[in-house]
């Protein structure tokens, strides 16, 4: 192990400790075994990816052959296309492709109304806390607990009474509701964090709540809202049970398509369009995961920490 | 440190803070109350304020559905998270041996956790279907009496899902661990290794009680997930085969929807809030009492 790997640790692990001590001899017994396990995980997590991909590369006639790990003899992406324009849900038959779009009009605006809401929240609780504040956030992260089929059915009454159940606007309210126990929780830790002088001294010059904000805690909450970001692109990109209830036919987000293109009972069972439209599902949170990296793995830790 | 400033009744922070007034207390408050406030009556499709008593519970737990869906929730979120634990640590520890790879490995365990519960479900659906995935490999390969379909039979269904599950949430686990393990002090290892105690006794008796946050933070998620197991089910099995990976989860949304008995289904929400309220009531207990200890303390 040279050097330069052992700076490749990554300082923000909070660890802080870089290990020092004797370099690992060579290949010892209990090396090979370490590797060995770490290898044996790796294929555990790598082989249901890898049969999904050779296998949407794939024609039908190949894959009755039923030899799972072979490498396709005829590569083809027709059943990409296939996925993306034509596999049918129910009588529908467009592809993924309405999905995909509904799900882009679902996470674009949840994302932002949500971040918006918590990011003013945790402001005003960690600087402005009026009277009883401090009990509405408590009943706020107590609903971050709250398993969601408790709530579901009164919101569906609730939604359905000012006419936005089964909308647009309706299924993104759904994600705003879901997402601000955790949000806020963020945002008010990140605050607290902050020096109270910056709040004080912007106080003394005269600003008030709305000029605070914007001047001041916006421009220096950039770190945190990109956490906040993966966290909820991710969430709703992912989210299945919300989509399906309070979305609507019309606006049903690409995982409950894909559910239903996959898990329909009627006809030829097409594995390598059904593949391949999994794999265009999950492309866009695993494309933020290896393009965000750690801090993927930071929004994840921020959001399980509560409290 | 109380400021002059503080506690008092800004007119803009409570309008900003709107939204979370109307989810606090409309949705957390008011929509638990009338989901409990349900569930003692004879809602059908839609509520109605006819009460019933506690006839709903009384139907619910003679409900051979809902006692297989218990029987499930604490069958699957006792071995996953068991499972995820071990397998976590296990992994957070190999990792931390200064291996070549390090970033490689770690986006590997990984990745599963980016993608969606459906997403797992497909996939381990596929992996494991006796037409097409490991059985009909093997047999192809020449083993002909190779037989391993978990998915059909209403016994094994629900380890397949927790394989799943730990495909899906072990890599997570381990990237929670390792951060808390790279947060030990290096000079406790020495110290150990001066005092001559083998390597996994430092482990099992200094190091892990050390990481106790890591250990609840990730705790916390894989209880979080156990909840939102409704995905993968749908994904997976579809509750089956017959009702065999039924889970409470998945039973309340049928009862809504597809059996049209909201009452019913209330009463098996609110069944599924008690143990949430009662690990709730007892965290706060000993946080409450901490911070008068710490009090009393200074």
């Amino acid at each position: 192990m040279t050097a330069a790997q052992i700076t490749v640790r990554d300082p923000s692990d909070q660890a802080g400790v870089v290990p020092f001590g004797p370099k690992p001899r060579g290949t010892s017994a209990g090396r090979i075994g370490i590797y060995a396990f770490l290898i044996v995980a790796a294929l555990f997590f790598l082989i249901p990816v890898y049969i999904m991909i050779v296998t949407s590369l794939k024609g039908m006639p190949e894959i009755r052959l039923g030899h799972l790990f072979n490498f396709p003899v005829e590569p083809t992406f027709q059943p990409w296309a296939d996925a993306w324009l034509h596999a049918c849900t129910g009588r529908d038959c467009n592809g993924l492709s309405p999905g995909f779009y509904n799900s882009v009009k679902i996470t674009v605006p949840s994302v932002i109304i949500s971040i918006v809401c918590a990011s003013i929240n945790g402001y005003a609780l960690t600087f402005w806390p009026y009277k009883g504040a401090n009990l509405l956030f408590g009943l706020l992260v107590f609903g971050a607990f709250v398993p969601y089929q408790v709530v579901i059915y009164p919101l569906i009454i609730g939604l359905s009474s000012v006419g936005l159940f089964a909308t647009l606007p309706g299924i993104i309210i759904v994600h705003t509701i879901f997402g601000m126990p955790i949000l806020t929780l963020l945002f008010r830790n990140f605050y607290a964090a902050l020096p109270v002088e910056l709040f004080k001294a912007a106080r003394v010059d005269g600003a008030g709540f709305w000029r605070i904000f914007f001047s001041i805690m916006l421009p220096m909450s950039v770190p945190i809202t990109v956490v906040a970001i993966i966290l909820q692109v991710t969430g709703i990109w992912n989210d299945f049970l919300f989509g399906i209830v309070f979305a609507g036919r019309s606006n049903w987000p690409m995982t409950v398509q894909l559910n239903n293109i996959v898990n329909t009972t009627t006809g030829v069972r097409e594995y390598n369009v059904n593949m391949a439209a999994t794999i265009l599902t999950a492309a866009v949170p695993l494309i933020i995961y290896f393009v965000s990296g750690r801090w993927f793995v930071r929004g994840i830790a921020a959001g399980a920490v509560k409290g | 440190m109380r400021r002059s400033w503080r506690h008092r009744f800004h007119l803009p922070a409570v309008i900003g803070t709107i939204p979370m007034i109307l989810v606090a207390v409309g949705v957390f408050v008011i929509g638990i109350g009338f989901s409990v406030l349900w569930s003692f009556t004879s809602s059908k499709l839609f509520p109605s304020y006819d009460f019933v008593g506690l006839a709903q519970y009384r139907r619910l737990w003679a409900d051979n559905r809902w006692l297989v869906s218990v029987n499930n929730i604490w069958f699957f979120g006792l071995m996953s998270i068991a499972c995820n634990m071990v397998f976590g640590y296990l992994l957070a520890v190999f990792m931390d041996q200064r291996i070549r790879q390090e970033d490689l490995f770690r986006s590997i365990f990984l990745y599963p956790f980016a993608m969606s519960l459906i997403v797992t479900g497909l996939v381990w659906q596929w992996v494991l279907d006796p037409n097409l995935g490991l059985q009909a490999a093997m047999r192809n390969l020449g083993w002909s009496s190779f037989s391993f379909a978990p998915l059909v039979d209403a016994n094994t269904a629900i380890y397949a899902l927790v394989v799943a599950g730990i495909w899906q949430g072990s890599g997570v686990t381990m990237a929670i661990l390792l951060a808390g393990l790279r947060g030990v002090d290096e000079e406790i290892w020495k110290a150990a290794r001066v005092d001559g105690i083998p390597t996994w006794r430092t482990h099992v008796s200094i190091v892990a009680p050390m990481m106790k946050g890591a250990f609840a933070t990730a705790f916390v998620l894989q209880c979080v997930g156990v909840v939102r197991v409704y995905d993968l089910v749908i994904a997976m099995t579809g509750g089956g085969p017959g009702i065999a990976t039924s889970m409470p989860a998945v039973y309340v949304i049928q009862l809504i929807t597809v059996r049209q008995n909201v009452g019913q289904g209330m009463a098996a929400a609110t069944m599924m809030l008690l143990p949430v309220l009662v690990v709730l009531a007892f965290s706060g207990l000993v946080l409450w009492r901490r911070k008068r200890r710490q009090e009393a303390a200074t």
